[in-house]
């Protein structure tokens, strides 16, 4: 009887704790263990903290001798856009009738966007960017923006210091907002 | 005969037969303004009394299109690719949805939105991973995820911006509203996969991130991942096509396109959302206050008339039937409501069976058009309760930039020659 109390108890303890019905379905045993050399290369995701930022850093100053390698033909000389998006400018135009969203203005977490030109830049070439060059053109944008002095060098956590203009900018989902006729 | 004097006779019969309706459709007409499937003109040779041409020799032999195509006259109902595009590696393309019936979108016709172009992937080199806050991080093939149990739905799949709230509004049901596809999807339940790596406590979110040049990534809220979320390699029957993700895509029913990443090849399970830049910078709302909603993930009850629609042309008083689309993100169509005299009055419109959780529900209402201008609109009601909007409510609650989610009503205007056209143009 005390057995199996015990029982029960670690059972319902066990569940609490996953906290999730799927946990008791069967298992089919498909699929590999990925090692953690796999998980490494393809982990690329960084938290708007700075979690997962690599090691390394890039000046302001060679940010911008990449940018006008890689990234003028569709952003534009100085990220005002063309092709790609506008990347600078805008900052206090957002509750304007004529809203420009760039990163200046819109992007609220600095370290995604390291994430986000690492991953899917430039557009001919993505994951092609050493991570000192992905720190310097991030860098370099944030420059343009004012958001960081012309001498700046960035690395993992003088990016993940930076506060955004646009912080606190967004709000969640308040749906249905349109009530009925 | 051998095999190969079949194959030359195969390819030159099926040349002929081409070269045939190349002729016909270079020497027809279409019938002004009715999209691709229109009508051509009438030679009268092969009316009544007359036998027509194509009974009086055989047909192209079997075998002449290994993987069928639509009939040469239907060559007009192609997706609707703007030409003016500022690039075409991040861009989309629409679904002619004033040229087709029921509720399936067949495959070479579903909606297409890219943000670093169609990869081309080798199945066989295609790797899921499943890592984060699991006990078991996993790796799986294509092999591995179809040996799990399969499941086959029927869902929508709509673009979060379609359409935008500003002018210039477009001319067509498909230029308004065609970043909006349904298909049987088949593939195996999310939460099943998840099992098999074993949920640690405290994971909230899953981030999905696809094998593209823009290596796209959402978080995904776990509840969804539990419930109905699926990881498809099926698509209305075949694979799926690469423009839809082959060889894994991510489905999420009911919620914004882009959420439902393609050419899936990693799952990351995590106790908050990554605010990658597609869930921050890009696919925000902006209000007028300068905010921006975020995690817009639904897409609410919405419908449209199909035909008669934009671009198309009454040419007779008398019977006309209303037919169009109705879905919800959250759940079945309830009703759908047609007006006929500019929002004066509605009437219910009759829903074609099946009517299907997050899938398109196809709507008829039988019109005696008398020949005079009318404006006609739809209104769908979902199984919330929820009713469709019009455009100025939604602009009256979120400004005019908000971009994303514009569930409006769209009406017609048919005029007195019977054109149609957008009449908040």
């Amino acid at each position: 009887m005390r057995r199996l109390d015990l029982k029960l108890a670690l059972l319902v303890s066990a569940i609490a704790a996953v906290g999730f019905a799927a946990q008791a379905e069967e298992r089919y045993g498909i699929g590999q263990p990925a090692t953690q050399a796999e998980i490494a290369g393809w982990n690329i995701d960084i938290g708007r903290d700075g979690s997962n930022l690599p090691p390394g850093s890039g000046s302001v100053e060679r940010g911008r001798v990449v940018f006008s390698e890689q990234c003028v033909a569709c952003h534009g000389d100085n990220g005002q856009g063309g092709i790609g998006d506008r990347l600078v400018g805008g900052q206090g135009t957002l509750a304007s009738a004529k809203p420009i969203r760039t990163v200046g203005s819109y992007w609220p977490y600095a370290p995604t966007l390291f994430d986000y030109i690492r991953r899917a830049m430039p557009q001919n070439a993505p994951q092609s960017l050493s991570n000192e060059d992905v720190y310097a053109v991030s860098a370099y944008i944030l420059s343009l923006n004012g958001i960081v002095p012309q001498d700046a060098v960035l690395d993992a956590k003088s990016l993940a210091a930076i506060k955004m203009p646009n912080r606190d900018g967004f709000v969640s989902d308040p749906r249905p907002d349109v009530h009925d006729h | 005969m051998s095999e190969q004097t079949t194959d030359k006779r195969v390819r030159e019969a099926s040349r002929r037969h081409f070269l045939q309706a190349g002729a016909a459709l270079a020497g027809g007409s279409a019938v002004a303004g009715l999209g691709g499937s229109g009508a051509l003109a009438e030679s009268g040779n092969n009316l009544p009394p007359n036998v027509p041409e194509w009974m009086k020799a055989p047909g192209a032999p079997m075998g002449s299109q290994p993987y069928g195509a639509p009939s040469t006259y239907e060559k007009g109902v192609i997706k609707n690719i703007s030409k003016t595009l500022p690039q075409y590696i991040s861009a989309s393309g629409r679904t002619p949805l004033q040229d087709l019936d029921g509720i399936i979108t067949p495959n070479g016709l579903f909606y297409e939105r890219h943000h670093g172009g169609v990869p081309t992937i080798d199945p066989a080199e295609h790797r899921l991973m499943l890592h984060g806050m699991v006990d078991r991080p996993l790796v799986f093939t294509m092999d591995d995820i179809r040996r799990f149990p399969s499941q086959s739905r029927i869902h929508f799949l709509e673009c979060s911006g379609n359409p935008v709230y500003t002018k210039p509004y477009g001319k067509t049901a498909s230029d308004l509203v065609g970043l909006l596809s349904c298909a049987e999807w088949t593939g195996v339940p999310l939460k099943t996969v998840l099992n098999e790596a074993g949920l640690q406590a405290g994971a909230k979110w899953i981030v999905a991130e696809g094998a593209d040049a823009a290596a796209l990534t959402r978080s995904i809220p776990i509840e969804k991942c539990l419930d109905d979320a699926m990881l498809v390699y099926s698509q209305n029957g075949e694979r799926l096509r690469p423009q839809q993700g082959y060889p894994l895509r991510l489905l999420v029913p009911g919620f914004e396109g882009n959420m439902n990443v393609k050419w899936l090849r990693r799952l990351k399970v995590v106790a908050e959302p990554v605010y990658s830049r597609e869930e921050t910078s890009k696919y925000t709302d902006p209000m007028p206050d300068g905010t921006a909603r975020e995690f817009t993930f639904y897409m609410e009850a919405k419908s449209i008339i199909t035909r008669p629609s934009g671009g198309q042309k009454l040419t007779a008083k008398g019977f006309q039937e209303i037919t169009g689309i109705a879905w919800s993100g959250h759940g079945k169509i309830k009703r759908v409501e047609v007006s006929v005299d500019d929002g004066e009055s509605w009437q219910d419109a009759t829903l074609q069976e099946p009517v299907l959780t997050r899938a398109l529900t196809r709507f008829r209402l039988p019109w005696h058009w008398d020949g005079t201008p009318a404006v006609i609109q739809s209104r769908a009601i979902d199984e919330t309760g929820y009713v469709q909007p019009t455009l100025a409510e939604l602009v009256a609650v979120r400004g005019v930039n908000s971009f994303y989610h514009n569930n409006a009503i769209w009406p017609w205007r048919i005029d007195a020659n019977g054109e149609v056209s957008n009449a908040q143009a």
